[in-house]
Formats: structure tokens, C-alpha cells, sequence
């Protein structure tokens, strides 16, 4: 039977995303640097940091609750679910039945919940900036995302995520069409929302009037650290791995075999990888844009979410 | 079968036995009385409701009780459904009443007005769907609204706003009833008879326009008991100063009944109607859940940001109701099932959550004293199952898994994306717009309750009454976990509701939306493939979570957790007046809606009187006003008093004009018959 095909994709889809996060963001950091003329930290970095801080002792901040120390593995556990979930490597996984879009963009936002909380709950001021403004921007992504998903589910007629997947790997036409791409580049605004990065966050600051995630996060250390780190990384692997899914859908393993998956695993990892290049060399080139103009590029993304569910009735209604 | 005339007897008896005990009873046995009694009316009604689910219908007719008409009464699943959710509330919210009322003397919410009340509003909240006559309806409608009003009034002494908000609800929920008086008077004359059925078999013959007309009226009037914009406004006054059990039995069971009364007039009685209705409809509703949850962000209030948030949650019900209507309009009824099923559930997911959240923030109210967020703070280590509570809660409120309210809204996304599938270009543009809408309101409302939950609850008390509070005594915990237990078995089970929401549904004409709910615990839509298994996110997080704190405990060397001083980028341990407050968590979100909340602000600087280039004192005001009622009530109160101002002019005090008035009127009237005739 498949499901032996189907648990090794599964587990290999956690674990490459677990392990490969810290990479991939090495990759970016590595990336950037070199665009920048320096000589970077190394593709291992990120690892080597999870690595000493999680030898580190537990230290719990005097007037934190049990939000701040449940948070980090919250996280974790939230994004580990869509990654087991999402149809990275296989379509054909024993979990494809659950993996619905609409639950996928709602365990995605209960990480973010938790981590906003966490910063609430430290009782500092930075804490409770970094999530005034996560839960702003969080706020106003999520008609974008959910939009996306009502105009990627139009073609499938479903919102399960491993059959819009196998129908676009079966039907390329979909994806050129322009719902397609517009969904496509409402959801890459969107991610890029999600995830932190320049324009909306940048996540190598730590400067009070620009910072977002960093500024929620700033009491954690140790092992803590650690896991919001690979939480943070993991997301953001998972949302590229996804956007690549999505809209490059070839290469995913859409039957049972093993070889299939192999290739899958190798073409996931280009793909990642060359989506963080092109987003870390962006980065070079973009500056942050400041807190309020956000709404703005988000209202833009809406708008074009809206266009691709109307172009995508409109367009089916007429053929 | 005879399930429900005994339960319904055992409750009209035993509220009728609270309302006549409570004001001989002194005061110490007072209170555990009518509570007891109370909650077996609530228990009663669930019983009755739960019957009604399970397939049991009754009617009756008592000619002889009241005068004229006579009572009908009717019970199907649909009022079943209401019966059991208003039921249910007002069992576990009577428990918590009992410890609640305890504690606050002799008046308010313990006093001998208040204690009688209570168990009649409790007794019209269970019987309302009952009725199957426009008079019962209206009878018990109006009984329910007055009770409802002397608990508002309870805590009249304590504060003034407590009066003013009595006002505005006495008004409001009486414009409602002349409405509805209109409404159901147009319709039951063209139609012939009062009671329902006539009701029904009659609405076909109406014309079009006069059915229109009944539907608007009607529309208008049970949208205003919801709490839909733009007749809210009576719903963020009364509710927050209402005490808090009254406060959870309004929001998370009288509103509801304004969702029944549009489901039985506009689905039932009418028949269903053309698109228009119900693209009104669904604009109410996605007005409603946008601005109230926006408001809801804003509020600093705790209270009167549940209020608000009564008001989104009532407004994406009302996107279902609209939504199924609208699908019915079009001819795809198994449509128009699902999302008629998903607005019952959300009403039911609601009233859990809802009530836990009122009587968590009632708990509060009683142990500290405030409702106003940016004094509270530092709760989970004083009152740690209240605010273990009021996360259950909330966590249904914010609509993510693995809370209840995830359930329905997913419920009700699915059947908005799916409902492209019927031709027609206003659907093909609302209900992009409408997800659009839920989406954000459920953004919203994750901001909006991360605010109440972290701000309240979490960091370090703003206050001495915040850091004095104490956990609240075990009834009210009892009431409370009752309640949360409702949500975690909602969040989980939701398919034990099935047959029964099935048969709901089914009552209105639809045909029962079968493929909903199957196995027990799945919820799944059989002609659209698209399924959702509660138990097995939260089975699939939990693995993850012991996954996510095990892994690295492997790795790195087992060590104690120390404790430290915060380090707030070396800045040291800040003090409490240094946090984030209410206000400055929704300031980002504010300037963002900058335009639709529009804020007034008020700086005044004061220079020291020697040199205006020296500061003394800077005082900075910002209020978020309710910008509709600013704009739509304001012009009407103030177009009234001048009218009645204008009118004092008519009375001089004359006698001779008085009877010069007469003269004129006589003759008015003779001429007008004269020439009508």
C-alpha cells in the first residue's frame, strides 16, 4: 500500500522543513552578504546559534506567566502541524484529507496569537509594541490569505490544499491564468506580511521604531530563544515551500512511489532555495516601509486577491 | 413525546414559583432560592429544546389564557434549537448567578425587583420560540423585554450611566416592538389569521410589495434585538452595565432570539423571498461584524468590548442567514442548507462562549472592582481559573482552531466559497466581498481579544484594586466551567449536533443539509469535498506540542529554570505604568481605520503663567465615539427635541385656544368624511 510512501513524506516533510529552516535562513543571511560585499557568517550560522543556545540554562523572566513560557513551543507545534499538513514533497500522504487551506491560514495565525501574547504577557513596553503591531499587520493579512485561498479553490472546487495541488500539476493552464497569477502575487505580499520580512518587518533590526517580531520577542533566551528562532525559520520555509507549491507545483510527488518522492525532496530544496535568493537579493534593494504605510501595500494585495476570485468566476463562468 | 409540554409546564411552574417567591423571601435564602429555581427553568427549557432536537414536535392551543386571541403554542426543532441554547445558558448562568448576587448586598442585582425579574426573564428567554401566534408571540417578545429592563436597571443606584443606558434600551427595544407590531399587523391582515400556520399557508398571496414590506419591518426590528447595526446602539450601553449574569444572559441568549425571529419570519413564515432581502440582509450583517469588531478592538472597557464583539458575532450569523436566503432565492437549497446550519451553529458556539466570556469579565468586575482594561493586568496569578476560563473562551471568540467558534466560521467560509457555484453576478461579487469581511472581522477579533486576554489578564496589575483581587467563589467557578465544558465538548464534538441542526434546518422548508455532520465527529459536506476533524487537529497540535518541548530537552543539557530579572533591553525591570495599555495596543489599529472610527481627540497645554515658552501641564484626550451613532442617532434626538421644543408653542395655557383646537380639528375631520365618502 501507499502509506508507507505517504508516512515517509510526511515525516520527511517535517523534518526537512525543522532541519532545513536554520539553513535556508543561513542561506538568505549568506545571500544578502554577499550581495553587500561581505563575506557573511556562513550557510550553518543560524544552526550553530540554535546549537549554543539550546545548551543553555532555562531562564524565566520575574512576572512572566505561563503564555510567555508556552509560547515558543506553541509556535513550534502550530507550524510543525501545517508543514506535516501542507503538500510540500507529496499530495498523497495518509494527512492530505485534513489538510484544508482555510485551516492552514487559522493554525498560521494561532502562532502568531501565541507569540503576541507571550509579548503581552513580559508587561514591558517593547512586548507589548511588537504585539499591538504583529496583531495589526496580522489582522489585516488575513482577508488577503483567506481571499487567495476562495480564488485557488475556484479552479479545484475544493479547499483542500493536496487537491488544488494535483490539479495543477495535472492542468499547468491553471496557473497561467490570470487568477492564477494575481492570487499569486496577493499571497507573496502576503507572505512576506506573514513572515516579517522587508518591506513590512525587518528582521535584522533592533531598533525600537522599526521592530515588530524582534521587539516580542526581546525577553527570551536559552533554549526559549532557541525555539522561537527555529519557529520563526520554520515558517518561513514553510510559507516559501508553499507559495512554491501553489504556483510551481511540478516535481511534487503525486503518486506512491519512492523515487518520486526523492525527486520531490531534491526539487523542494531548489525551489526554496531560489525563492530565498530572489527574496534576500529583493531585500538588498528595498528599504522597510514605515508602520502606517503597511495598510497600504496590504490594501493593495486585498485588491488583487479580489480581482483574481472575480477574474476567476468571470473567466470560468464565460468558458 | 410528552417530553415537552412537561418540561414546559415544570418551567413556566417554577418561574412563576421564583418570581412570586422572590419577594417574600428575605434576603439571605433570597438568592439561592430564586438561583436554584432559575436554573431548573434553565435546565427545564434545555430539556424541552434537546427533545425538540431529537425529533419530538408538539402544539397546543389554550383559547381561554389570553383574552381575544388565545395562546398557540408550536414547537419544532427550529424553536428547539433556541430553546435548548437559551435553556443551557440560563442553567449554568443562574448557578453562577448565585455566588455572584451573593456578594453585592442587599440591592442591585440581589434586590427583591431584581431577584423576581430574574426568573421571568429567564422563563421568556426558554418560551419565546414557543409561540405559534403573532399575540403569544408579541406577549411573550414584550414580557422578555421588560424583565430584561428591570435587570439592566439593577445597579441603578451604583452609577448614573446605569439609568442613561436604561433609557436608550427602553426606547430602542420599544421602536423594535412597534416594528414589529406593524409588521406582523400588515401580515396577519393579508394574510387572514394570527397564528403561524395561517401565517404560512397565507404568505403566498400577498403581493409582492407587502411581502417586501413585512420583511424590512420585521427585519429591522429583530436585526435591532440582535444588536446589527445601525439599531445597535442600546446593545454597548445596556449590556455593560447591566450585571454581568444578566449581562451573559442577554448577549449570549435575547440576542439570539432576534436571529429566531428572522429565521421563522423570513425563511419560515414568508416563505423565503426575493435576492434583495436577503443582499440587505447580508450587508447588515457584514456592516455589523466589521464596525462592531472594530469597536470592539477599540473599547478599553472589558464589557463593552464583549458587547461589541455580541454585535460582529451576530453579524456573521446574519451573513449566513443572508447567504441562505439568498442561495434559496436562486433555487440551489442544498446550499442554502449548509449555511443556514452554519449560522445555527455559530449561534450556538456563540452563546457558550459569549456567556463564559460575560461572566469572566463579571468575575473580574466583582473581585477588583473595574472593568476598565488599562487599570486591570496581572489576573492569571491572583485569579487563575477565571482567567484559565476566559482563555477557553476566548479562544472561541478569536475563531482559531482548536477553539468552537473555528468550527462554524469554517462552516460558514465553506459554504460562501462554494457558493460560487450558483450563476448570478450579485453573488459572484458579494460573496467574495463577504469572506473578505469574515476574514477581517476574525483578524480583528483576534487583535481585540489578544488585547483583553493580555492586557487584563497577563503582565503586572495597573492598579491596587488589580493587585488585591481574589479568585472568585466556587459557584461562580461552577457556573463558569459548566460553560466552558460547552465549549471544549463544541469545539471537539460538533458532530453531536448534527441530526439535530439537521432537523433545525430542516424546519424551515430546506431540505436537511444531511452531509454535514457524519461519523460523529466530523464535519463534512458531502457534494463539496471539504472536511474538517476537530479531534484530530487538536490530537495532531498536542503531538506536535510534546514533540516541540521533548526534542530539545534531548539535546540540550537538563538544567533548572532560573528565574531573572526582565531585561527590556537593559532598561531593567520596568514598572507597571510602563506597560502597554488597552489604548496604546489598539492605537496602530485605530490610525489604520482612521477614517471609519473617526476618533476626537482634545489637547490642551498649559503654559506656566510667567513665560508661554515654559510647559505646566499638557492633558490629552482621545475618545473613539460610536461614529454611527454619532451621525444617525444624534441628528434624529436632536430633530425631536426641537420638534417638541417648536410644540410647546402650541400650548399656551389658552383655554380658548384649546378649544379653538377642537373647532379646527371637528371640522378637519367632517370635511376630510365629507369628501372621502
Amino acid at each position: 500500500m501507499s502509506t508507507a510512501v505517504g508516512y515517509a513524506a510526511v515525516a520527511g516533510q517535517v523534518v526537512v522543513v525543522g532541519a532545513g529552516a536554520p539553513v535556508l535562513t543561513g542561506w538568505m543571511r549568506q545571500v544578502r552578504a554577499r550581495l553587500e560585499g561581505r563575506a557573511g557568517a556562513g550557510v550553518l550560522q543560524p544552526w550553530r546559534d540554535a546549537r549554543k543556545l539550546l545548551r543553555k540554562e532555562p531562564v524565566t523572566p520575574i512576572g512572566t506567566g505561563p503564555a510567555f513560557r508556552a509560547a515558543p513551543a506553541l509556535l513550534v507545534a502550530s507550524t510543525a502541524v501545517v508543514v506535516a499538513l501542507v503538500p510540500l514533497l507529496s499530495t498523497d500522504t495518509p494527512v492530505s484529507g485534513h489538510a484544508d487551506l482555510i485551516l492552514v491560514v487559522a493554525l498560521i495565525a494561532l502562532g502568531t496569537l501565541a507569540l503576541a501574547l507571550a509579548g503581552l504577557d513580559t508587561g514591558t513596553a517593547f512586548g507589548g509594541m511588537g504585539a499591538s503591531r504583529e496583531m495589526t499587520v496580522a489582522s489585516l493579512v488575513e482577508p488577503t490569505l483567506l481571499l487567495s485561498v476562495f480564488a485557488l479553490s475556484i479552479p479545484a472546487g475544493t479547499t483542500n490544499l493536496p487537491a488544488i495541488v494535483s490539479g495543477a500539476v495535472h492542468e499547468p493552464a491553471r496557473l497561467a491564468s490570470p487568477a492564477g497569477l494575481l492570487a499569486v502575487a496577493a499571497l507573496a505580499v502576503a507572505v512576506l506580511a506573514e513572515t516579517g520580512r522587508i518591506p513590512v518587518d525587518n528582521p535584522s533590526t533592533h531598533l525600537e521604531l522599526t521592530m515588530i517580531h524582534e521587539a516580542m520577542v526581546l525577553e527570551y533566551a536559552g533554549p526559549d530563544l532557541a525555539l522561537v528562532e527555529l519557529g520563526a525559520q520554520m515558517r518561513l520555509t514553510l510559507l516559501l515551500g508553499l507559495l512554491s507549491s501553489l504556483f510551481v507545483p511540478w516535481g511534487i510527488a503525486t503518486g506512491t512511489s519512492w523515487a518520486a518522492l526523492a525527486l520531490a525532496l531534491v526539487l523542494f530544496a531548489v525551489k526554496v532555495a531560489l525563492l530565498g535568493a530572489v527574496l534576500a537579493a529583493a531585500e538588498v534593494f528595498w528599504a522597510k516601509v514605515r508602520l502606517f504605510r503597511v495598510p497600504e501595500l496590504l490594501a493593495g494585495s486585498f485588491l488583487l486577491a479580489l480581482l483574481a476570485v472575480t477574474a476567476s468566476y468571470f473567466l470560468s463562468g464565460t468558458s | 413525546m410528552s417530553t415537552i409540554p412537561a418540561a414546559l409546564t415544570a418551567a413556566t411552574v417554577l418561574g412563576g414559583a421564583g418570581a412570586l417567591a422572590a419577594p417574600a423571601l428575605p434576603y439571605k435564602i433570597r438568592i439561592p432560592a430564586v438561583g436554584v429555581l432559575t436554573a431548573a427553568v434553565g435546565v427545564a427549557g434545555a430539556v424541552a429544546g434537546a427533545a425538540a432536537l431529537g425529533g419530538s414536535r408538539w402544539t397546543a392551543s389554550l383559547p381561554g389564557l389570553l383574552p381575544l386571541a388565545g395562546t398557540h403554542l408550536a414547537v419544532d426543532a427550529l424553536a428547539g434549537l433556541f430553546m435548548a441554547v437559551a435553556g443551557a445558558v440560563v442553567a449554568a448562568v443562574a448557578v453562577y448567578g448565585i455566588g455572584y448576587a451573593a456578594g453585592h448586598g442587599e440591592h442591585g442585582i440581589g434586590s427583591r425587583t431584581a431577584q423576581t425579574a430574574l426568573p421571568l426573564f429567564a422563563l421568556t428567554l426558554v418560551l419565546v420560540p414557543v409561540a405559534a401566534s403573532v399575540s403569544t408571540f408579541l406577549v411573550l417578545w414584550e414580557l422578555m423585554a421588560l424583565a430584561s429592563l428591570l435587570l439592566v436597571l439593577a445597579e441603578h443606584r451604583e452609577r448614573a450611566s446605569v439609568w442613561r443606558a436604561g433609557v436608550w434600551y427602553a426606547v430602542m427595544t420599544h421602536l423594535g416592538l412597534v416594528l414589529l407590531l406593524a409588521a406582523f399587523a400588515v401580515f396577519a391582515a393579508h394574510a387572514g389569521a394570527e397564528t403561524f400556520t395561517a401565517l404560512r399557508a397565507g404568505a403566498h398571496d400577498i403581493s409582492p410589495t407587502l411581502r417586501g414590506l413585512v420583511f424590512v419591518l420585521a427585519g429591522l426590528a429583530f436585526t435591532s434585538k440582535a444588536g446589527a447595526v445601525p439599531l445597535h446602539a442600546w446593545l454597548p450601553r445596556a449590556h455593560p452595565e447591566a450585571p454581568s449574569p444578566v449581562s451573559a444572559l442577554m448577549s449570549a441568549a435575547m440576542v439570539n432570539l432576534g436571529i429566531y425571529g428572522l429565521v421563522r419570519t423570513g425563511l419560515d413564515l414568508l416563505g423565503g423571498g426575493p435576492a434583495w432581502w436577503w443582499l440587505a440582509l447580508m450587508a447588515v450583517g457584514g456592516a455589523s461584524a466589521v464596525y462592531g469588531i472594530l469597536q470592539a478592538a477599540m473599547a478599553s472597557d472589558l464589557k463593552r468590548l464583549l458587547a461589541y464583539s455580541t454585535s460582529e458575532n451576530m453579524g456573521l450569523i446574519l451573513i449566513g442567514v443572508g447567504a441562505s436566503g439568498l442561495f434559496g432565492a436562486y433555487g440551489d437549497r442544498r446550499l442554502a442548507a449548509l449555511a443556514l446550519a452554519a449560522a445555527l451553529l455559530h449561534v450556538v458556539n456563540h452563546a457558550a462562549f459569549k456567556a463564559l466570556l460575560f461572566c469572566a469579565a463579571g468575575s473580574v468586575l466583582r473581585a477588583t472592582g473595574l472593568r476598565d482594561l488599562d487599570r486591570l493586568g496581572g489576573l492569571r496569578s491572583r485569579m487563575p481559573f477565571t482567567a484559565g476560563l476566559f482563555a477557553v473562551a476566548a479562544l472561541g471568540a478569536v475563531a482559531l482552531p482548536p477553539g468552537n467558534g473555528f468550527i462554524s466560521e469554517w462552516l460558514l467560509l465553506q459554504s460562501l466559497i462554494h457558493g460560487l457555484q450558483v450563476p448570478g453576478v450579485a453573488v459572484a461579487v458579494v460573496l467574495p466581498l463577504s469572506v473578505a469581511l469574515i476574514a477581517l472581522s476574525a483578524g480583528i477579533a483576534a487583535a481585540a481579544f489578544v488585547k483583553a486576554f493580555g492586557v487584563g489578564f497577563s503582565a503586572r496589575p495597573r492598579s491596587d484594586a488589580a493587585a488585591a483581587a481574589e479568585e472568585s467563589p466556587p459557584l461562580m467557578l461552577v457556573g463558569m466551567g459548566l460553560l466552558a465544558a460547552a465549549c471544549v465538548a463544541l469545539a471537539l464534538v460538533p458532530g453531536v449536533l448534527g441530526t439535530g441542526l439537521d432537523r433545525a434546518v430542516a424546519a424551515t422548508g430546506l431540505p436537511g443539509s444531511g452531509a454535514v455532520f457524519g461519523g460523529g465527529l466530523r464535519v463534512r459536506l458531502a457534494d463539496i469535498s471539504a472536511w474538517l476533524s476537530p479531534v484530530w487537529v487538536v490530537a495532531a497540535l498536542t503531538a506536535a506540542l510534546m514533540l516541540a518541548v521533548g526534542l530539545p530537552r534531548l539535546y540540550g543539557r537538563r538544567r533548572r529554570r532560573v528565574n531573572a530579572k526582565l531585561w527590556d533591553c537593559g532598561g531593567g525591570a520596568p514598572t507597571p505604568r510602563m506597560a502597554y495599555t488597552a489604548t496604546s495596543f489598539a492605537e496602530p489599529l485605530q490610525r489604520v481605520f482612521d477614517d471609519v472610527l473617526a476618533p476626537e481627540q482634545d489637547l490642551n497645554v498649559t503654559p506656566v503663567r510667567e513665560s508661554a515658552y515654559l510647559v505646566e501641564r499638557v492633558r490629552f484626550q482621545r475618545r473613539v465615539p460610536d461614529r454611527i451613532e454619532h451621525r444617525l442617532y444624534e441628528p434624529v434626538l436632536g430633530a425631536l427635541n426641537r420638534a417638541g421644543q417648536a410644540a410647546r408653542r402650541l400650548a399656551g395655557g389658552s383655554v380658548h385656544l384649546y378649544l379653538g383646537y377642537g373647532f379646527v380639528g371637528l371640522v378637519v375631520l367632517l370635511l376630510v368624511l365629507a369628501v372621502g365618502w
